[in-house]
């Protein structure tokens, strides 16, 4: 099914909050970090990986889910984030370690969750898959509505945890989505030199999965091909793989240069975001003035939410205590 | 079909009978707790720990997995996030290494990392320990290894009295709980016939026993023996045989890894002024440093002589039964530690 006028301003809308976000979070990152580099310094310290160029694989996708399904994501969350609906000052003020964020200050970027909205993180390449499948066995158990879907990287489908999950998504049926963004690269090897087979969808096979590549970055495709796998999901047909052909624009994280990508590769990368803003302007789907307002609205709110992160209180150390068992 | 050895016809059990009891009748209490694991179904669990739960609870709620540790406990983990209350069956403790990201990056680490969000409620039941010749892989005890990340609760109870309380205190728990019992004391009479010791008369009724509660089997003024698990029952030899000597031994029993019952601990050595501890874990950076860090920071002072500690050499677990019998911390080595504690400081 083709995503409709609404879906499509919903997906654009998600994309642009997620990109305003990165950008007023790279403008951040870099302060107290100059005229030395050091990544412990500055109010967003730590690693920072940014989803510059993936914003379709989430839009894409989490534009089918409701209140029931659960949503798994990586070390790069931000898009996938945004775009489930995570509170987004509590977000921003937990990229600042402050007391107002999701965990308190406790978790950081690569550790982002919102029970309200059943979204949870793992920083650990492919560690996200099984957690992920366990909330959907939890509802096949149970009978409850809903399934899950994991995010991973492409890197993520060399893990073992990737193939001992996917074994028993396809064993027991299960609700379930791995959705592997692929951006070429991890950190800095890419697929062609880590990865045995072109398109990590084709291990689907080895699993009784459906299994799904969709090329181009493309939101609307990705949205049409989501839409089928969430079906398949939604009916007791089983999980599937869709793997998602996006770019990641910058480096693996904020400092990573990108020097060892080819220069030709680099300068080939499209980026969706403006593309799709065209499209949309050309379909007559947004005027210029209703695009315009739109920007200006999630621009808003994306500079409330910095300002929420950084004005907050930051914890009291002894916190650091605190809530380690319930 | 496993077998379960000992007692059938009275309420005197093996400690995987004890277990199992209270797995089942917290079972039957919480629609959403199920069994996950390899050989459950089918078998009942390699060391016994599941006989019967299919036939009473069917095979969607005890699941036979893959062989794929890292998998299956990542799915209960997000199973548990999602308010389920898996039970996962790891026979072997040494099997951890398959699967360690998922416990100890994910599990033991979620409620925190969420800022109390996600609740993690999961416990694991597990075997460990050596003197069956069963070598480096399948021998070890490894607290340490697990005791050293935060999040994770571990007991070890020494009879079937404990083992059955532990238990239901590790499933009421919402947190990651570890149930370990060695393997020696399951009751499986292809490990050898249970210590009798281990075997023990269990109520009917569901009770639950406090983490970080340690338990004193023997009143002693000279000396304190820890133990844990099966080296409790080492200890109690011991003790016997100090006693034959005119000396009056204690024998602690720690029943919790994590939380450590330090008031406890150091309650009874400051009454004998002696300590040994007795651990089949490695010897370095494990419980027996633990049990002793209490003393040197609380009140080295209280010592009479310097702490003893009886572990494992740090060595893989050899095969060969004179060479595996030389490391096990075994009634000898623990005679020989409390003998030396009776010789004081040498100044």
């Amino acid at each position: 099914m083709k995503p409709n006028a609404k879906q499509r301003i919903w997906m654009y809308e998600a994309m642009y909050r997620s990109r305003r976000l990165d950008d007023a979070v790279l403008i951040a990152y870099s302060e107290g970090k100059t005229p030395v580099f050091n990544m412990g310094k500055g109010p967003l310290p730590g690693e920072m990986h940014q989803s510059f160029g993936q914003e379709p694989c989430a839009v894409g996708v989490c534009a089918h889910l409701g209140a029931d399904d659960a949503v798994g994501a990586g070390h790069r969350p931000h898009h996938v984030a945004v775009a489930r609906g995570v509170n987004l000052n509590r977000m921003a003020a937990e990229l600042f370690g402050k007391v107002t964020g999701l965990s308190g200050g406790r978790g950081g970027h690569m550790h982002l969750y919102d029970k309200d909205v059943n979204f949870f993180c793992s920083g650990i390449i492919a560690e996200g898959m099984g957690p992920g499948a366990g909330m959907a066995l939890a509802r096949k158990m149970t009978g409850k509505p809903g399934i899950a879907v994991a995010f991973v990287g492409d890197g993520a489908a060399n893990q073992g945890a990737f193939h001992e999950v996917l074994n028993m998504v396809g064993l027991w049926k299960l609700p379930f989505i791995c959705v592997i963004e692929d951006n070429k690269y991890g950190v800095s090897v890419s697929k062609k030199d880590s990865t045995a087979v072109a398109r990590n969808s084709d291990r689907a096979s080895a699993y009784a999965l459906a299994g799904e590549y969709v090329a181009g970055n493309d939101p609307d495709l990705i949205f049409e091909a989501a839409g089928r796998a969430v079906e398949r999901a939604r009916h007791g047909e089983g999980g599937t793989i869709l793997e998602l052909e996006t770019e990641r624009l910058h480096g693996h994280f904020i400092g990573d240069s990108g020097a060892y990508r080819p220069e030709e590769e680099r300068k080939a990368m499209i980026d969706p975001i403006p593309m799709y803003r065209a499209r949309l302007l050309a379909a007559g789907v947004l005027s210029a003035g209703e695009m315009t307002a739109l920007e200006a609205k999630v621009q808003h709110e994306v500079d409330e939410a910095m300002a929420f992160g950084r004005s907050s209180a930051y914890p009291q150390p002894t916190e650091a205590l605190e809530k380690l068992f319930a | 079909m496993a077998h379960d050895h000992g007692n059938d016809t009275g309420r005197t059990f093996t400690m995987a009978r004890a277990g199992r009891e209270a797995v089942i009748s917290e079972m039957r209490k919480h629609p959403n707790m199920f069994l996950i694991g390899e050989d459950i179904a089918k078998l009942g669990g390699v060391f016994g720990t599941a006989i019967g739960m299919a036939a009473e609870f069917g095979t969607a709620r005890v699941i036979d997995t893959p062989i794929s540790e890292t998998g299956f406990i990542g799915i209960a983990t997000g199973a548990a996030m999602a308010g389920m209350r898996p039970v996962i069956e790891i026979a072997f403790v040494d099997f951890i290494g398959v699967c360690f990201n998922a416990i100890f990056n994910f599990a033991a680490k979620t409620h925190y990392m969420s800022g109390g969000q996600f609740k993690t409620p999961m416990t694991f039941m597990i075997g460990y320990g050596g003197g069956y010749c069963d070598a480096a892989q399948h021998s070890q005890t490894l607290f340490a290894t697990l005791g050293h990340v935060p999040g994770i609760k571990i007991v070890t109870p020494a009879d079937a009295y404990d083992a059955k309380g532990l238990m239901h205190s590790c499933l009421q728990d919402d947190n990651v709980t570890i149930w370990m019992v060695h393997k020696r004391l399951w009751g499986l009479g292809w490990l050898g016939f249970p210590l009798p010791a281990a075997l023990s008369e269990v109520p009917e009724h569901d009770y639950t026993i406090p983490f970080g509660q340690s338990r004193i089997w023997r009143e002693g003024k000279d000396v304190t023996i820890v133990g844990l698990g099966l080296t409790v029952h080492n200890a109690l030899t011991a003790a016997d045989q100090l006693a034959a000597e005119g000396i009056s031994a204690e024998v602690l029993d720690l029943r919790s890894v994590v939380p450590m019952d330090r008031d406890g601990v150091f309650r009874s050595v400051a009454k004998t002024g002696r300590l040994v501890v007795a651990d089949e874990d490695y010897m370095s950076f494990g419980v027996t440093a633990e049990v002793l860090a209490v003393v040197a920071e609380r009140d080295p002072s209280v010592l009479k002589a310097p702490a003893v500690r009886v572990a494992y050499p740090d060595v893989p677990v050899p095969f060969s039964r004179p060479m595996e019998e030389f490391c096990l911390p075994n009634v000898e080595r623990i005679l020989t530690a409390v003998r030396a504690t009776m010789q004081g400081f040498k100044r």
